[in-house]
């Protein structure tokens, strides 16, 4: 093969995988305060992989919402000498440069380094060897390094949601790559589908089908499309959460009369009772130390969250304003709680600090669900409702950042943001 | 389809006449007319499976084709108005123990899709006990919820929203 057909079946094969076969379009509505400046170079090299690659790692970074694009002209290799003044007059606080270079058995080295122009000082860099395919996968892991680099915590670029989709009847339950391409149907039914919820190793979703007429707790190996029942007692089984070890799930079940919290192993057996209350118990969500379980229970009269020790015990209120608060999801490290509060008649999000009981509101929309933090805790995915459709959305914790996730023919709901993923 | 013909009708009986029904047909009529038919030397063979269909058969008709009861904003209290159809469908359960009932709670779709599920279990759970008391076995009857998942009407009004909080009584074979 000449090197010059095998660009262009790189270029093809590119042209396949950047094919919207996704439909689930990403829009910006509102970004940081303070965005970092940085110039992307076009990778130097095969051309259509080194456009696309550079493409996928600029799209990553603008859609954060915390990096400005600065125009950066002409393909620049890793290795290049870098005119830092230059850089600086055009107001890029940091810069990326790199190459793709065939190798053996028709994959492709790319390699980049990131600069930072102020310190006038190579920030590293890395190489990844990579089949035409995974110039997605590629850009993502770059962009991932230039944002722990440039702000001390990890980038979720590499990471994976999931969530339902409605239309036409039918319900399928999605997993999409964080930017929404690459969307793969796990399954799909003629009933409903909720509450996806993945493992800590991000190989297993838990989730509630109604394909048997009534609520059952299904485990999905998302690999090999094997999945099993975890609970299907008596009366309704849902709500399903993963202890942060993997091996346990926390379910809802009313096996013994009342929606109540209960502990089993992903393989159905060793059921125990977490709690008890004469009233509702629901929606658990264990906290990322595994110590706590926070969940809704309407036992003082109103849905309200609430904490016991995962190994059972007493019962501790959590939130005290209004009279509804509904799904509470505790950040990443622990330190504050997304959940969803009924304000004046409309359902919105907000953001305990669990130190302080402070309370903001993050939204400003009516009909918002099913709060699920990126696994770097920077942004919060849920469920919204525009114009009497199904749509996901995203927030920061700070609340500067906004996203709006939609698919053209349907209602998205249920958002669960995926693990980090080792490589 | 079958079912989703009989919600429908039952929907509309509930809407069109209140809550008097027609005349009851209790199943134990149904199975004895069944056993009436054998007749000369003719013996008809008759099957369980036959029997519990016959029996089925009566819950299509009358007051028994009703099976839907609704309930209030944030309640899950059974309304005296459909206190004489619970009544007939605990008769009917009473007379026949094979036949088994599947009650699906549902509820409106304003907040959460668990808590939902959790308050149409309420619903659903608040009809059993009161089929129970009137005599129903408890094995004989599960409830369970489908939140706001199955909505029978999806606009967002009051109007909607109370044809949303229902409990739906499903008999062998419907489920």
């Amino acid at each position: 093969m000449t090197a010059f057909s095998r660009a262009a079946l790189a270029l093809v094969l590119f042209a396949l995988t950047f094919a919207a076969r996704a439909q689930l379009t990403i829009e910006i509505t509102g970004a940081g305060a303070n965005r970092i400046p940085v110039a992307i170079a076009d990778f130097a090299g095969e051309p259509g992989v080194a456009r696309a690659v550079a493409m996928v790692v600029r799209a990553d970074l603008e859609r954060s919402g915390l990096f400005r694009l600065v125009e950066a002209g002409t393909p620049l290799a890793e290795n290049a000498a870098v005119n830092f003044a230059d850089w600086k007059a055009r107001g890029a606080d940091a810069l990326v440069v790199g190459s793709v270079a065939p190798a053996a058995n028709g994959r492709f080295e790319v390699r980049f380094r990131l600069h930072d122009v102020q310190k006038q000082a190579s920030l590293g860099g890395l190489a990844y060897l990579m089949t035409a395919q995974q110039g997605r996968t590629t850009g993502h892991r770059i962009a991932d390094y230039v944002y722990e680099k440039l702000l001390g915590e990890p980038g979720i670029f590499s990471t994976r949601i999931a969530y339902v989709v409605k239309s036409a009847g039918r319900f399928e339950l999605q997993i999409a790559d964080a930017d929404g391409m690459n969307a793969q149907t796990a399954l799909a039914s003629r009933e409903p589908i909720i509450s996806p919820a993945w493992s800590p190793d991000g190989s297993r979703l838990a989730y509630v089908s109604f394909e048997s007429k009534k609520p059952v707790v299904y485990v999905h190996s998302l690999a090999t499309g094997k999945r099993h029942v975890a609970a299907n007692f008596k009366g309704s089984n849902s709500a399903p959460a993963w202890s942060p070890d993997g091996g346990k799930l926390a379910v809802v079940l009313t096996k013994d009369g009342g929606s109540q919290l209960y502990s089993l192993n992903a393989d159905g057996s060793g059921v125990v009772r977490l709690a008890s209350s004469s009233g509702i118990d629901t929606e658990p969500f264990f906290s990322p130390d595994g110590q706590f379980i926070y969940f809704t229970s309407d036992r003082g009269g109103s849905p309200q969250a609430y904490r016991v020790p995962a190994s059972g015990g007493a019962a501790q209120r959590i939130t005290f304003e209004g009279s509804y608060n509904v799904t509470p999801r505790l950040s990443p490290d622990g330190k504050s709680m997304a959940f969803v509060t009924r304000n004046g008649g409309r359902f919105q999000l907000a953001l305990m600090d669990l130190a302080t009981r402070q309370t903001q509101i993050l939204t400003d929309s009516d009909k918002d669900e099913s709060p699920s933090f990126a696994p770097n805790g920077r942004m919060i995915l849920y469920a919204s409702e525009i114009g009497g459709r199904g749509v996901l959305a995203a927030v920061s914790s700070d609340g500067r950042v906004k996203q709006k996730l939609s698919v053209q023919a349907g209602d998205v709901r249920e958002p669960a943001w995926g693990p980090f993923l080792k490589h | 389809m079958r079912k989703k013909l009989m919600i429908v009708l039952g929907a509309a009986l509930i809407a069109g006449c209140g809550t008097t029904g027609g005349p009851e047909q209790p199943g134990a009529d149904v199975e004895d007319r069944s056993a009436k038919r054998v007749d000369g030397a003719q013996v008809k063979p008759v099957t369980a499976d036959d029997q519990m269909g016959t029996a089925l058969a009566a819950t299509r008709q009358g007051e028994l084709a009703k099976r839907s009861v609704f309930f209030d904003y944030d309640s899950y209290v059974i309304k005296d108005e459909f206190k004489s159809l619970v009544e007939a469908h605990a008769r009917f359960l009473v007379a026949n123990p094979k036949v088994k009932m599947l009650i699906q709670g549902n509820a409106d779709e304003r907040g959460s899709r668990e808590y939902n599920l959790a308050l149409g279990q309420k619903r659903a759970e608040a009809l059993k006990k009161m089929l129970t008391l009137l005599g129903a076995r408890e094995e004989q009857v599960e409830a369970v919820s489908l939140g706001e998942e199955k909505p029978r009407c999806s606009e967002a009004n009051e109007a909607c929203w109370s044809q949303n909080r229902r409990d739906d009584m499903l008999y062998t074979g419907e489920f």
